[in-house]
């Protein structure tokens, strides 16, 4: 743990402390390196507490494949006025509010529905992203290469569009979904176990499941919004933990995943900005990474 | 006293349970037998709220279990189901500390540590205690689940196949446990079994489901007799006694 915390303090060192100018808005950039490592670590934890499936994320739900098609569509409708017609911060609002509304649309269809099945919520999440996937393509094929740069550069996840006032609502939202959380924390170890197991030692299932459901989709879509897709890094990260700390209890994983999700995003954002010069983008480096690994932790399952 | 009145569950046009009604005893130990899909499982999930009915209400003590605050429930009624591999790095000390939830969400006292320790001596678990969950034979797991439930310590415990994929001497073991439990601490046993032998050495009560519907109830010797269990398996049954006790002979 403390060997963690010293890498992050050393990889704050590293990137600081040139300039002043450079200075205030790498310190900008840190923490919006922090809020999206804290947000996705916690998020694709929990969320794989919740499914008992340790190849995961919250990605899969279609979060990102929203966000995709609503940045293609408002690039595809507005040209190049895109800029003028929706400001910075409106279209984040409008981002999370879109991924919001969907995850709760499907939410409430697949509880209404009685099925309360966690598979077919997954099921149902996977096939609409899928297809919005699709059609954001289909779009993309329609724009003109102008306007398709102009889409492109929101496609790709990238910490270098950073905005300070979007920030501080992102954090302001995390912080509220923490505050909302930490009530519901000691439940999450009995989750672990299985609903059947849950439901008789006495969890409110669908309840305590919900609340859980909702915390996720607010920090993956505040996070995506702020930054962009990262599909992988939430499997990335969260199995890394399981590596290093060979533990259930969640009030070590948590925080021990915050940890690992800062570190490896801090370090990917430095190599891409030093050791690449800003040649590729920190979604195409993290991507590569976790594809390689996660090919890694099923080939290692298939042995067992 | 577990009051089932007018239960009612299907699936899409398949009709499970059709208004089941049975009052199972308190402080015995009752089984539900019958072939499969006679709705066995199905009634064993409802009663312990895994699953919900169509109708009709399950009553606990007189009070309708939907009334319960979860947490309270889980004091009072715990459920065993089969299939329980778990791959969390997980002791059987820890596991068995979960039983503790209902009481102390999380946060052991001493007095939980203690009903811990007595569950886990209870089920002779103390050599493996520290052992991880998925380095146990299936025997030793099945044994540490039901640690976990005597360390809950309900006046119910519901089982769903206890002895599945257990050998004889450990599906003996785990039957002798269970009747130590209803006998030694006057808990209310009831499970789904399939081996009828093991039923009919075990239990007080049994409760043969049959086409949806609740074909006998009553006293283990009273079930354990050709007619009835011809009935309920649509097959032939020699029953032989010894020791004062039924074996069926079925092959």
């Amino acid at each position: 743990m403390l060997t963690l915390l010293l890498i992050v303090v050393f990889f704050l060192y590293d990137l600081t402390g040139n300039r002043e100018y450079v200075l205030e808005r790498r310190a900008y950039r840190i923490a919006a390196l922090l809020l999206v490592a804290w947000s996705i670590g916690y998020s694709s934890l929990v969320f794989q507490t919740l499914t008992g499936n340790r190849i995961l994320t919250p990605a899969i739900m279609g979060f990102e494949a929203v966000y995709l098609l609503f940045q293609t569509v408002i690039v595809f409708l507005y040209g190049d006025k895109t800029f003028q017609v929706l400001t910075e911060s409106r279209n984040f609002g409008w981002s999370v509010l879109m991924m919001l509304g969907f995850a709760m649309l499907i939410y409430l269809f697949v509880f209404r529905r009685e099925k309360n099945n966690m598979y077919f919520l997954l099921l149902t999440g996977l096939i609409l992203g899928t297809l919005f996937t699709t059609l954001s393509s289909f779009v993309q094929m329609l724009l003109d290469p102008n306007e398709f740069s102009l889409a492109e550069a929101r496609i790709f996840a990238s910490f270098n569009r950073m905005n300070t006032a979007l920030l501080r609502y992102a954090a302001g939202a995390g912080g509220l979904m923490l505050i909302l959380a930490v009530k519901y924390h000691k439940y999450l170890d009995v989750l672990a176990l299985g609903r059947e197991q849950a439901i008789s030692l006495g969890v409110n299932y669908k309840w305590v499941t919900g609340v859980f459901l909702f915390i996720v989709s607010v920090l993956v879509s505040v996070s995506t919004a702020l930054v962009g897709p990262i599909t992988f890094f939430g499997i990335l990260v969260t199995n890394l933990t399981y590596e290093l700390f060979k533990t259930h209890r969640h009030s070590v994983l948590l925080p021990a995943c915050g940890l690992v999700s800062s570190v490896t995003l801090i370090g990917g954002q430095f190599l891409v900005e030093h050791l690449f010069n800003m040649t590729t983008t920190i979604s195409i480096l993290i991507n590569f990474i976790g594809g390689v690994y996660f090919l890694y932790i099923l080939l290692k399952a298939k042995k067992l | 006293m577990i009051e089932v009145k007018d239960i009612s569950r299907s699936y899409g046009e398949k009709i499970i349970l059709d208004e089941v009604s049975v009052t199972i005893p308190k402080g015995k130990v009752t089984s539900l037998i019958g072939s499969n899909g006679a709705g066995k499982s199905t009634l064993l999930s409802i009663i312990s709220r895994l699953l919900k009915q169509n109708g009709g209400t399950v009553l606990l003590d007189s009070r309708d279990i939907e009334a319960y605050k979860t947490r309270i429930l889980a004091q009072h009624l715990s459920i065993l189901k089969q299939a329980n591999h778990t791959d969390l790095k997980l002791t059987v000390r820890e596991l068995v500390s979960f039983g503790r939830f209902p009481y102390s969400q999380g946060r052991l006292t001493a007095a939980d540590e203690e009903q811990v320790d007595q569950a886990i001596c209870y089920l002779n678990l103390q050599e493996i205690a520290g052992q991880y969950m998925d380095e146990l034979s299936g025997g030793q797991k099945q044994r540490a689940f039901l640690a976990m439930v005597v360390a809950q310590d309900t006046d119910y415990i519901l089982l769903d196949e206890p002895l599945n994929n257990l050998d004889m001497k450990h599906a003996v073991q785990i039957m002798k446990t269970l009747r130590k439990l209803c006998d030694e601490r006057g808990k209310t046993i009831v499970m789904v079994i399939h081996d009828i032998n093991f039923a009919s050495q075990y239990s007080d009560f049994i409760v043969a489901l049959k086409d949806s519907r609740v074909a006998f109830f009553d006293t283990a010797d009273r079930v354990i007799v050709p007619e009835v269990l011809q009935k309920v398996f649509d097959m032939d049954f020699k029953i032989v006694e010894t020791d004062g006790k039924k074996i069926c002979n079925y092959y």
